[in-house]
């Protein structure tokens, strides 16, 4: 079984998010990058899958510039067994899925997995557009992976419950929490992803559709208003006759 | 030309996302000078679908095929496409849902139109652009996305419009078939099980939500989260170390890598607001914090807040509200 996991490389999540003076741009100076929490799940998976079938491959894919190849050696230490990066910044979803479609389709990839968005454009696009440009099934967003054969069995989300899905290989996944405890590179992980083939390849295909003009951060909040805890039942009130939302 | 809207149903009733899709749906529809039509998905009952009029919908289109009583990836595709066309559809709206995304995502590439999802707000269309304004950086920043070609498809966050009603209105109900076949539905599901709701408040369309960290100990003492979101008609959720040791089912779990909410009520019960809690919930009209450590950062985000011990402020908010009622 040949294992596709694609990951973006993110803002850490304790990040302070701030905008170039012009707002166009994401201000990365002094930002600490990250494999997209959401990934980590999709990749611990698959080489979970891997290891329990005691044969296939683990590669991992990355869309992004020379800057993510940090991110790109911690998933060899995890556990990957090569990558490929896409050399091209990731403009949108759709350009991003135009990349891992082509890939997809190159190296035949029987499950190629992806966390169910990242936390930085927080799309949940991209899952969905691979499926469609390779005319084969996505379930998404997943929270239980297992394969026998050729045959996956998943459990979906949706609003208020979930559905178990059960789709033939070659096919795209979504993950999310509970599906593993996403791992941490060992020491000899660390040392072997040195020497792991990391193959970077030209971008293909047709414009993003989508342009970022501006972005903005949430208007401040005005401060809190504290209630003593003695007369607890005033928020009540409060939030009846001041902030209209009981 | 004209808006197409996708509205998802269950038992019958129209969600509450979707009837904010349909009266936004509405809107970019007088916004462009055309009508909005909506396609029903899910469980629908086709006097409900015609009080989608109030909503501003002119018209329903619903296939009776039973199949698609349950979200079925490939066919809900379909039967949207087929729709889409059929109505010469220049914009699409859903809802920023498991079922919008995963349904949007394909139809994006099937028709060739751009896809915002997360939006928060009207399109502006003026200047020869379309520009719509998304949720980004979990909750901690907004972009304003410009969407190119002939059509688009826009995802909008749930509660962040509000929808509106006029009352009487009706909209016309047409039957509609997608000539959906057996392959269609070759990735359904086998089994689809529904949570246990109790109270019937379903955490990701719910107004109001009373969450719990772990400042409330252990799973024994929920009743006490459950007691107040009875009282307020909310749900109820929790945060990522609850929901890692158990306590609580993952279904509740807010948070960066949990579900992203915004209600208009978050009340926080011993959640001290690290920033990966905070993005799920940020974007939460009014939040409450309760917590008896003073220097919880969850406070700065916070509109309201009581420094105090949840096991004797809990019990004392549930009562003022039912004081109140």
């Amino acid at each position: 079984m040949k294992f596709l996991v694609c990951i973006s490389n993110v803002p850490d999540t304790t990040t302070k998010i701030t905008f170039t003076p012009d707002n166009k741009e994401f201000n990365k100076a002094g930002v600490q990058f990250v494999i997209n929490p959401w990934d980590e799940y999709a990749l611990t998976r698959a080489i979970e899958l891997k290891e329990a079938a005691g044969s296939g491959s683990v590669t991992v894919l990355n869309v992004g510039e020379a800057d993510t190849e940090p991110n790109i050696r911690k998933a060899l230490a995890i556990g990957a067994d090569d990558a490929i990066r896409v050399n091209a910044a990731p403009q949108d979803a759709y350009f991003v899925a135009e990349q891992i479609a082509a890939v997809a389709k190159e190296g035949a990839y029987d499950v190629i997995l992806m966390g169910k968005e990242s936390i930085d454009y927080n799309g949940f696009q991209v899952h969905g557009m691979v499926g469609e440009m390779l005319g084969i099934p996505t379930v998404a967003p997943a929270m239980k992976l297992d394969l026998s054969g050729n045959t996956a069995t998943l459990e979906r989300e949706i609003e208020g419950g979930k559905e178990i899905v059960t789709v033939n290989t070659p096919f795209v996944a979504s993950c999310q929490q509970p599906m593993c405890e996403p791992r941490i590179p060992n020491m000899r992980g660390i040392m072997t992803a040195r020497t792991k083939p990391l193959k970077v390849v030209p971008p293909v295909g047709e414009p993003a559709r989508t342009t970022v003009a501006e972005y903005a951060l949430p208007p401040k909040k005005q401060g809190v208003k504290l209630i003593d805890a003695a007369n607890a039942g005033d928020l009540i009130k409060l939030l009846r006759n001041e902030a209209k939302v009981i | 030309m004209s808006v197409l809207v996708v509205v998802e149903c269950a038992d019958g009733e129209v969600k509450k996302s979707s009837l904010e899709v349909a009266s936004y749906g509405a809107q970019v529809a007088a916004q462009l000078g055309t009508t909005a039509t909506a396609i029903a998905v899910g469980e629908a009952n086709a006097a409900n679908l015609a009080t989608l009029g109030e909503q501003g919908i002119a018209k329903v289109l619903y296939d009776a095929e039973p199949r698609l009583k349950d979200f079925v990836n490939n066919a809900y595709t379909k039967l949207i496409a087929t729709a889409a066309e059929q109505e010469q559809a220049k914009v699409i709206v859903l809802a920023n849902s498991n079922i919008g995304a995963a349904v949007g995502s394909r139809l994006s590439v099937r028709l060739k139109a751009s896809l915002a999802t997360n939006v928060v707000e009207l399109p502006r269309t003026d200047g020869g652009q379309f520009v719509v304004k998304r949720g980004a950086f979990s909750g901690k920043a907004f972009s304003d996305v410009v969407l190119s070609g002939d059509r688009k498809i826009i995802a909008l966050k749930k509660n962040s419009t509000e929808a509106k009603h006029e009352a009487g209105k009706t909209a016309e109900v047409a039957s509609f078939s997608a000539q959906l076949s057996d392959a269609d539905f070759a990735d359904a599901p086998t089994q689809v099980v529904m949570q246990d709701q109790a109270g019937g408040i379903l955490l990701p369309e719910a107004e109001r939500v009373v969450s719990g960290g772990r400042g409330m100990k252990g799973p024994e003492n929920w009743g006490l989260i459950e007691d107040l979101a009875k009282a307020l008609g909310a749900a109820t959720a929790c945060s990522k170390p609850v929901s890692d040791v158990d306590w609580r089912p993952h279904h509740e779990h807010v948070g960066q890598t949990g579900i992203t909410i915004s209600p208009n009520l978050y009340i926080a019960c011993g959640i001290s607001g690290a920033i990966q809690h905070l993005a799920g919930v940020n974007s939460s009209k009014v939040i409450v914090v309760i917590n008896k450590d003073p220097e919880a950062p969850f406070f700065k985000a916070a509109d309201y807040g009581i420094v105090g011990d949840v096991f004797d402020v809990l019990p004392k908010l549930t009562a003022a509200v039912k004081e109140l009622n």
